[in-house]
């Protein structure tokens, strides 16, 4: 029989007990839906938590120190190649990788130990420089309070457990003022021969700078992999420079003999403008003679997990389905069993087992196919709906709306795919026991 | 003078059932030969094998034992997809319960052996006409077999089996369901079948119908061929 005059047939029998079928099509649908639901949550996880990675600067940010960088106590320093002088990661070598193909931004991690005074309590802990570009990286959603109204303003956020040190009401803090107690790094006073400081050495001078409290953030928007330790008090990364605080590596700097005429840099964050360009960038800064790192790595097993998760997700999802496809399987039978005289008939008239055959595949890939569109738009409406339910609670707790579920394409092709497969497996018994009635038999039966 | 061609030549055929530990004889060691353009009746009582013998014919079950010739070829030693294929092509079936399928019209009804055999769409509707026409109800294509009576569904499912224009057509106690009237008028319609070169066969209980309209008799019991005679031509 042709493929038009089989579908033909076969829509006419579905039709005919509609409501058993419609019935074990909302079965199939129910099984892709909670399929897809699942699916769509982990994809949607998995986009928000590349999303917001890729907005943290962690995947397209480069660590750059200079190759002298301590390694720690007891660890061997570094061999340095006979013959080719050490860099230093100074504003020339900032310039420099500035210069480079797909550079986004080149600053200076500035971080150091302060004295903080509040209503006249001295607080210990780490000042960290923030640039204007982490406005945008995440961390400062849902913070109390709103981000420094100028890359040079005389102005500071909190990390919640500092406020929390500074006053229980930490809502309170906001619009006061603090006093920065830092130690700045002043040029030596030479005898007439110039600037001390070209000489290698400088002194370090106690000052103090006030500063307005314009935020209060729950997360650590400091705490990435290049500072020395969280900092919990973060000022606009210009202020921190004019500061000229002394940092970890000035002890250092005044030590070593070569190029100590400048300032340097404990180290730069470079941020890339993909996380693809990294790796390149990654390749031409150390052919400059850094030390180069970034977080790629971590990117990848972060892609693994989330593989594993989507698995474990579309396993509990096809259990549904799974059940459904019993649900085919039992009509199916059912029908032969009403459609036993139908299917003697049939072949009376001339019908080859394979027509027949054909017939039960096609009723069950049909009931398949609707199964698996009615599946996917409510595995839609409930990811949706998920995601209405999750934001509405997040707005209760004053944080911002994400995007928990998403159905790509390739999602919905594939769960299509999938339920008009398993209707298929599921015809197979069925279709097979209808081909193989006897004639003569199925004619007799009442 | 050449022996004409048979039809049907049925050679010592049986077909044994097993049933538990016995085994049926529902046909045993049975030969005939069907003349072309014959209409032979089948005669005997329940149990004779009169439908099993059609069914053997028909294509519908295989011999335990020798060999049926229908038109050249031994449909005994027929795959099941060629088997079906001589089902379609070369014979036309109608049983005593008409067997029409209820949610069809009388359209899609007799249209259902021409989308078996895979004809095109634009020949399908004028051969339904066709055979429509042969039995006269042309006029009720778009109803249900629900809204006509006894001799029209058997009228509609004689033209299901002739659509396909068999060479042999197998008739399961066609009149058994219907009032004497209403059978003779479907005996009168297979016998002018036999115009068009069909040949017939036909299981009946009903010997005075069988001695009317068809040619030649052959009685059947336990199985086997009790003998066959001519149709008187007269209802006795």
């Amino acid at each position: 029989m042709k493929a038009r005059d089989l579908t033909d047939l076969a829509l006419r029998n579905l039709r005919e007990a509609l409501f058993r079928n419609a019935l074990t099509t909302l079965g199939v649908a129910v099984g892709v839906a909670s399929l897809v639901a699942m699916l769509s949550l982990g994809v949607g996880l998995q986009e928000l938590a590349s999303k917001r990675l890729s907005q943290s600067g962690l995947f397209d940010t480069i660590l750059v120190t200079p190759k002298s960088s301590f390694r720690g106590v007891g660890r061997p320093q570094r061999e340095e190649q006979p013959g080719k002088p050490v860099r230093v990661l100074d504003e020339d070598a900032r310039k420099e990788i500035e210069k480079f193909a797909n550079v986004v931004e080149v600053y200076p991690q500035i971080r150091f130990f302060t004295e903080v005074r509040f209503n006249n309590k001295p607080f210990a802990t780490v000042v960290a420089g923030m640039p204007e570009s982490s406005k945008n990286s995440g961390s400062f959603d849902g913070m109390k309070g709103h981000f420094f109204s100028s890359p040079a303003a005389d102005e500071a956020i909190l990390q919640i457990e500092f406020a929390k040190d500074l006053s229980e009401k930490t809502d309170s803090l906001i619009g006061q003022e603090l006093l920065l107690r830092y130690a700045e790094r002043q040029a030596l006073q030479g005898n007439g021969a110039g600037s001390a400081e070209s000489t290698g050495g400088f002194s370090v001078v106690p000052k103090e700078l006030r500063l307005k409290i314009i935020g209060v953030v729950e997360t650590e928007p400091a705490a990435g992999y290049g500072g020395y330790g969280n900092a919990r008090l973060l000022i606009p990364l210009e202020t921190a420079a004019t500061l000229r605080a002394a940092q970890v590596n000035d002890l250092r700097d005044i030590v070593r003999d070569s190029a100590a005429n400048k300032s340097t840099y404990a180290s730069l964050s470079v941020r890339a403008k993909s996380p693809s360009q990294v790796e390149a960038l990654e390749a031409s800064i150390k052919n400059l003679g850094f030390n180069a790192f970034s977080l790629l790595d971590a990117s990848k097993s972060l892609r693994t997990f989330f593989s594993v998760f989507d698995s474990l997700l579309g396993i509990f999802g096809t259990l549904a389905l799974a059940v459904a496809t019993l649900g085919i399987v039992n009509t199916l039978v059912m029908s032969i069993l009403e459609r036993r005289r139908e299917i003697g008939v049939l072949k009376a008239l001339g019908a080859a087992d394979s027509d027949v055959q054909r017939l039960f595949f096609v009723e069950a890939g049909v009931m398949g196919l609707l199964g698996g569109i009615f599946g996917v738009t409510f595995g839609w409406i409930l990811g949706r709906a998920v995601t209405y339910g999750t934001n509405v609670y997040l707005h209760r707790q004053n944080l911002n709306s994400i995007e928990l579920s998403s159905v790509p394409w390739w999602l919905v092709l594939s769960a299509l795919g999938f339920a008009v497969l398993v209707s298929l497996a599921a015809g197979l018994y069925p279709a097979s026991r209808a081909a193989k009635l006897n004639p003569v038999d199925a004619l007799r039966y009442e | 003078m050449p022996l004409p061609v048979p039809a049907i030549q049925l050679d010592h055929i049986s077909r044994h059932y097993t049933m538990g530990a016995s085994s049926v004889r529902a046909v045993d060691d049975l030969s005939l030969v069907i003349a072309q353009n014959e209409f032979l009746a089948l005669l005997g009582s329940s149990g004779s094998g009169k439908s099993t013998l059609l069914n053997l014919i028909g294509g519908l079950d295989r011999p335990t034992a020798g060999s049926i010739v229908s038109n050249g070829q031994n449909i005994g030693a027929l795959s099941s997809l060629d088997l079906a294929r001589y089902r379609r092509n070369t014979v036309g079936m109608i049983f005593q319960s008409f067997n029409l399928l209820t949610r069809m019209t009388l359209e899609e009804n007799v249209e259902l052996p021409l989308r078996l055999a895979e004809v095109d769409r634009a020949e399908r509707s004028g051969r339904v006409r066709e055979a429509l026409e042969r039995v006269r109800l042309t006029h009720r294509l778009g109803h249900r077999p629900a809204e006509l009576s006894g001799g029209e569904q058997q009228r509609v499912a004689i033209a299901r089996a002739l659509v396909n224009r068999p060479k042999i057509l197998l008739a399961d106690e066609p009149t058994g369901n219907l009032d004497s009237a209403t059978g003779e008028a479907i005996l009168t319609l297979l016998q002018q079948q036999t115009k068009y070169g069909m040949t017939i066969v036909m299981v009946t209980h009903e010997r005075a119908l069988a001695e009317k309209f068809a040619d030649r008799l052959a009685i059947m019991g336990d199985g086997k061929l009790l003998s066959t005679s001519a149709a008187t031509g007269l209802a006795q």
